[in-house]
């Protein structure tokens, strides 16, 4: 073929490129609409969001819209508010999800044996994290953290603390509480799935040779357990740093901001505040400090999960 | 105990009892897991019970110092519920919920297929961006969603709604559709390929029934997350368009803070998720786990 003449050659060879090329398109175009898509409406707002950070702009005082450069941003880091309801979404986030995960570690054993009604067992524990958010939010509000007619202070009250005002005196452990209940499910269902996938085999050998059970635990299935541990963190962590229904619903952030997060915070100087470029340099603070964490948190996932991502 | 004396019989005490022993000890264990699991899970389970309880009391049987278990249950407290205008909130809800659910399916199967029976170059890339944008915090984006939404005068608008709904359950759903495509063996499409079957029917015909069940795996956990969705509804919502969630925040503030009234309406507000996510416990968790875990 190439015999004949040169320049036929060429002209096929780029035919085969052209032609190599429709076919990447072929095989890229089913992913385009949804990459598209997901682009303009999510990256989109955070460019504008970059913008208007660089703007003073009040929604209440029309035509107030003009450019004052990195202004905001020096108010964000001045602003002790800002630092403390930071504080607190870390304090929330990293307390909430860890308790849920210990708590989550613990329900998943229980549920590894074999027992009467295991399946119904499941059912009920999984069912917090089903509960419309705001809908669990008030309900712990109400019918358990009231001070007077509350199930918590009805508990306790033999142990005299018959009284306590949960949402006042601890807010930021109210809400945390809230959301612990509502996530250890995951971090159960999550482990569970972990247990269940550990080879039975090496487990029934360990026994055999005389393991005790903390050692077997601690030797095989935790180390096993690892990956699903740090992705339940990982994932907890995504869903219950941007939390602003239990907030919202349960405190409303106070007394003051003693329990408010950054999600809460800002929609408040946003909405009840109307300061948008303000809002939105906290955004994009909020954004920064995210994507630090995520890139290591991103990076743990996938080292830890390459392995089934290969083999899948 | 009755265990351990079979330990002691004479002929195979050297090989067998150390299967009579534990076995009978492991169902004496499985008895008190058992009970343990049980109070473990009714203790979880109890705000939720207690919620139930609770709406069928009146307002004076919720509001006692010692709670109440023993009541003649009342609907009056449903009653109220439905009679205060919830069905158009319902209705605004299932719209949101089932029209941005078809959406995201539509957009991601084809997606999740180029990203794992025909991968792209860049497949990692871009599975990489999917689960990025759930990373960002939603709040940061709030203010130019809500001022494009006001000068497209779409604010108040359950499109608005559906829209945001479906980019917030894509990345979700593409990686949870490829899991499932990749649970399809590959040779079945280059079997079809060397029978000269064009592409699109052999999706359509050998790929998408395998898939069905992840499919619908999927368009629930998608559409458990657009029914409990209550950040955007709240900013972007008023009066036309506003779905369950924000109910349940008006109710309150409108009728006063009522426990057991407040209890139907959450009971009612929550009951198609609990019964949709007890239907789909497993396929949730890979939901979450954006697909890492089967």
């Amino acid at each position: 073929m190439t015999a004949i003449a040169p320049p036929v050659a060429g002209a096929h060879r780029t035919r085969a490129r052209t032609d190599r090329r429709r076919q990447g398109w072929v095989r890229r175009a089913p992913l385009l609409p949804a990459l598209v898509f997901t682009i303009i409406v999510t990256q989109l707002p955070f460019l504008v969001t970059l913008y208007y950070s660089l703007e003073s702009w009040s929604l209440v005082r029309p035509g107030s819209q003009h450019f004052v450069g990195f202004g905001n941003y020096a108010d964000v880091f001045k602003d002790s508010q800002f630092r403390t309801t930071a504080l607190n979404t870390v304090i929330m986030t990293v307390g909430s999800v860890l308790i849920a995960m210990v708590l989550g570690v613990l329900l998943a054993l229980l549920l590894d044996r074999k027992f009467l009604g295991r399946g119904v067992v499941r059912t009920l524990l999984i069912t917090p994290f089903l509960v419309m958010p705001v809908g669990a939010a008030l309900l712990w509000k109400t019918t358990m953290f009231d001070p007077t007619f509350g199930i918590v202070n009805f508990i306790l009250r033999p142990f005299g603390i018959g009284h306590f005002d949960w949402l006042s005196s601890l807010p930021l452990g109210s809400v945390m509480i809230e959301m612990i209940w509502q996530w250890t499910p995951f971090m159960m269902l999550l482990v569970l799935a972990g247990l269940q996938s550990q080879p039975k085999d090496i487990l029934e050998a360990a026994s055999c040779d005389g393991a005790r059970p903390f050692a077997i635990f601690r030797e095989l299935t935790l180390p096993h357990l690892r990956r699903y541990i740090e992705l339940g963190v990982v994932l907890g962590a995504i869903y219950v740093v941007n939390d602003f229904d239990a907030v919202y619903m349960m405190t409303q952030g106070g007394p003051g901001i003693s329990s408010a997060n950054l999600p809460f915070y800002i929609y408040q100087r946003a909405f009840l505040g109307f300061q948008v470029g303000q809002a939105a340099a906290m955004g994009v603070v909020v954004v920064v400090a995210t994507i630090i964490v995520a890139t290591f948190a991103l990076r743990l996932i996938f080292t830890s999960f390459s392995g089934t991502e290969q083999a899948a | 105990m009755s265990a351990d004396s079979m330990t002691a019989q004479p002929g195979p005490a050297t090989a067998e009892p150390a299967y009579a022993g534990p076995r009978a000890r492991r169902r004496n264990n499985s008895l008190t897991w058992g009970i343990v699991g049980w109070v473990v899970g009714i203790l979880f389970f109890f705000p939720v019970l207690w919620m139930v309880l609770t709406s069928f009391k009146t307002e004076a049987q919720a509001y006692t110092n010692t709670p109440t278990l023993i009541f003649s249950p009342t609907l009056s407290q449903y009653k109220t519920v439905f009679s205060s205008g919830l069905w158009p909130y319902v209705a605004n809800s299932a719209f949101a919920t089932i029209v941005s659910t078809i959406l995201v399916l539509a957009l991601a199967t084809p997606c999740a297929f180029a990203l794992s029976l025909r991968p792209v170059k860049k497949t990692r890339d871009v599975l990489f961006f999917f689960i990025s944008t759930k990373m960002l915090p939603v709040v940061a984006a709030i203010i130019p969603i809500y001022i494009a939404a006001r000068d497209l005068h779409m604010l108040d608008n359950i499109f608005t709604l559906v829209i945001l709904y479906t980019a917030m359950n894509l990345p979700i759903a593409v990686w949870m559709m490829r899991s499932f495509f990749l649970e399809v063996p590959g040779e079945l499409l280059e079997a079809a390929e060397m029978d000269g079957a064009p592409l699109r029917r052999t999706v359509v015909e050998v790929i998408l029934p395998l898939v069905a069940p992840g499919l619908a795996a999927t368009a629930l956990i998608c559409c458990i997350f657009s029914w409990n969705e209550f950040f955007f509804a709240v900013n972007l919502t008023a009066t036309r368009a506003a779905t369950v969630p924000v109910f349940l925040v008006g109710f309150i503030s409108s009728e006063g803070l009522y426990f057991a009234q407040l209890a139907a309406a959450a009971t009612v507000a929550t009951l198609p998720v609990v019964l949709a996510g007890w239907v789909a416990q497993r396929q949730l968790v890979r939901g979450l786990s954006f697909g890492a875990i089967k």
